[in-house]
């Protein structure tokens, strides 16, 4: 590549300086700006007189005296009670991850250990699973779970994320476990292991990057699904994203946006930390996905 | 590996995926051809002297708890549902048919129904936002890996923000900025000096500004695997490429593209399958009024006081068959890939 970069031209250099700059402009930009206005007040964020109202703060100046102002995270928090939600999202989480990657790693080794036909349908199976959007699925768990009495409660859904995290978790983890050289285990069963024992001995100790990756992508799709925790958690177990969409239907009407825009930042900030962290892996998970499919 | 031994370690999850996806599909299948139980109707006389006999038809209370707790499922009514107004409107489709005297007006007419609305916002927004996708991701990362080293990793580190946020909080962040208040909002009715110029108040505008959400919100995911796919081209081909004379467009054709194609198919598979979900930012965008999804139809009749079960499972139901339909070829490259490296 050293030879292209040589021979690029002075215009070329700047064309593309520019559109790095554009699309970084476009990707970042709407978080910058939703952070900085989330201090403040409604009307100098939903600014109608002038829109360098939002960079200033005239208003929120005019109001408490300085550019800045907590009163929207003053008020998710603690008035409407929004911890409840955070801690509810990180129960989900936690339980989601665990389970899910306990169960997933088990299925994923079997089935990149077994070389017989009903793991190529098992596998297509899970794809059919993972392109269901998981809304069709809600309307068969209602009614059920409304007669067994098991509706609105935390661990219901766990389950749920769990089960519909299983094909993606199977996929990734199964094409991980096939680069993991077969010789390793098979060699331990030659020296006396049961199929599990060579899973714990051998397996175990050199599966962990492939488990991490798959763990942030089961984590994020239970921190940001929707569908299934507006529909299945009662109002008082709600966790944050549910919750957030709960504000939009009762601030608009009472002038609390505000206090949406602080959730709103609230629940992102989380998402911000756990690029930074695990940047590398994320992408290694995307591409893996990629190669094999 | 043995039967037996697959069996121990695959039933966990076989299990949880048996239970709560094949099984609700089951169920989902069977709502949609049950509605709920008409109320037990009785007619009581009564005889007052003098007067005569009245009769009145009440509902029987008692007896229509009682059937409703001894099958809660309801009673079969067949496919009724899925051939009513709310869902492929047979009998309102064949009446316009006759009635339009050109295809025109055939499909304004058929705009009109609920379902048929739904199914055209849904369509149109997968079948131009995933090439779309796919092509801003491309020249990203093209651009990108043109950047200098110490360059790339900040840009990745904000190109994946958009991807990794919770759609509905993505869709709120925008929809915040696209307000008439808000500073694109703003922005937007300053180029066009009409500032009474509002997004949320036009169809078309709407439309344009889900689209313009969905492809914000993947292009990085896109971008992340071509740009992936441009570490692994091997740079002798470029080079002979160059000695050759070609230009860089002649480059970017006939060498990188043909080496990213199977990353091409890739990611336009999972976005077919993402983006005919599309649902939460008609949330956020707060756009019901202007643009339904099937995804936002099922969670409309599921909300609320009346939880519609038969409705949304008849929806439920249409779009299975629809993602299943825009499967079938991956479907089928996936088993002859399988069958050509088993034999």
């Amino acid at each position: 590549m050293t030879l292209a970069s040589k021979r690029r031209s002075l215009s070329l250099r700047i064309i593309i300086y520019i559109f790095a700059a554009l699309w970084l402009l476009i990707a970042a930009f709407p978080f910058v700006w939703t952070f900085w206005g989330s201090f403040k007040v409604e009307l100098d964020f939903f600014s109608v007189a002038n829109w360098t109202d939002a960079l200033t703060g005239e208003r929120t100046i005019a109001e408490y005296g300085q550019p800045f102002t907590d009163a929207g995270y003053e008020g998710a928090w603690i008035k409407e009670e929004f911890w409840r939600n955070v801690i509810n999202t990180f129960i989900v989480c936690f339980f989601v991850v665990c389970t899910s990657l306990t169960i997933g790693t088990l299925g994923g080794y079997a089935l990149s250990r077994s070389g017989y036909r009903y793991t190529l349908i098992l596998l297509i199976a899970a794809l059919i699973f993972r392109a269901m959007p998981p809304i069709t699925l809600v309307s068969g768990y209602m009614l059920p779970f409304f007669e067994w009495n098991v509706w609105g409660i935390l661990p219901t859904t766990i389950i749920v994320l769990v089960a519909i995290n299983q094909p993606f978790t199977l996929w990734m983890l199964h094409s991980f476990f096939q680069n993991i050289p077969k010789e390793l285990d098979e060699s331990a069963k030659v020296d006396g292991c049961s199929q599990f024992k060579a899973f714990r001995l051998v397996i175990i100790p050199v599966m962990w990057p492939g488990v991490i990756t798959t763990g942030l992508f089961s984590f994020l799709l239970a921190y940001n699904d929707f569908a299934i925790t507006s529909m299945l958690l009662s109002e008082d177990n709600r966790t944050m994203v549910p919750q957030i969409a709960a504000f939009l239907g009762t601030t608009y009407t009472e002038g609390n946006v505000m206090f949406a825009v602080a959730a709103v930042v609230s629940a992102a900030a989380p998402l911000f930390i756990l690029v930074m962290f695990f940047q590398r892996q994320i992408v290694s998970g995307l591409t893996a996905g990629a190669v094999k499919g | 590996m043995k039967h037996s031994t697959f069996i121990w370690f695959f039933s966990p999850t076989a299990l949880a995926m048996l239970l709560f996806i094949a099984f609700p599909i089951v169920s989902v299948l069977v709502q949609s051809v049950h509605a709920p139980h008409k109320a037990v109707l009785i007619e009581v006389e009564t005889c007052t002297p003098l007067v005569g006999c009245t009769k009145e038809t009440s509902i029987d209370q008692e007896a229509t708890r009682e059937l409703r707790e001894k099958k809660p499922i309801g009673r079969f009514i067949g496919l009724e549902i899925f051939t009513d107004r709310g869902h492929l409107a047979i009998s309102e489709v064949k009446e316009i048919w006759s009635g339009s005297e050109n295809f025109n007006e055939f499909f304004k007419k058929i705009g009109n129904l609920p379902f048929y609305r739904a199914m055209a916002f849904t369509l149109t927004f997968t079948f131009i936002v995933t090439p779309l996708v796919v092509i801003v991701g491309f020249l990203v990362a093209l651009n990108v890996n043109a950047l200098h080293e110490r360059l790339k990793g900040v840009v990745v580190f904000f190109s994946l923000l958009p991807f990794v946020i919770t759609p509905l909080i993505g869709a709120l962040v925008l929809f915040w900025m696209i307000d008439s208040r808000g500073i694109l909002g703003s922005a937007i009715q300053w180029i066009f000096a009409d500032p009474n110029l509002s997004l949320k108040a036009s169809t078309g505008l709407m439309w344009i500004s889900l689209i313009v959400y969905g492809v914000w919100h993947a292009a990085p995911f896109a971008f992340v695997i071509f740009y992936a796919g441009l570490q692994t081209l091997p740079a002798d081909q470029l080079e002979a490429a160059q000695i050759d004379g070609a230009t860089r467009t002649q480059q970017v054709r006939y060498v990188v593209l043909p080496h990213l194609m199977p990353l091409v198919s890739f990611v336009a598979l999972i976005q077919l399958m993402d983006n005919f979900r599309v649902f939460e930012p008609i949330v956020g965008f707060n756009a019901d009024a202007h643009a339904q999804s099937l995804s936002w139809f099922i969670f409309n009749d599921l909300g609320g006081e009346t939880r519609q079960f038969s409705s949304a499972s008849a929806t439920s139901v249409l779009t299975i068959i629809g993602v299943t339909i825009l499967l079938l070829p991956v479907l089928r490259r996936t088993w002859r890939d399988f069958m050509e490296k088993s034999t």
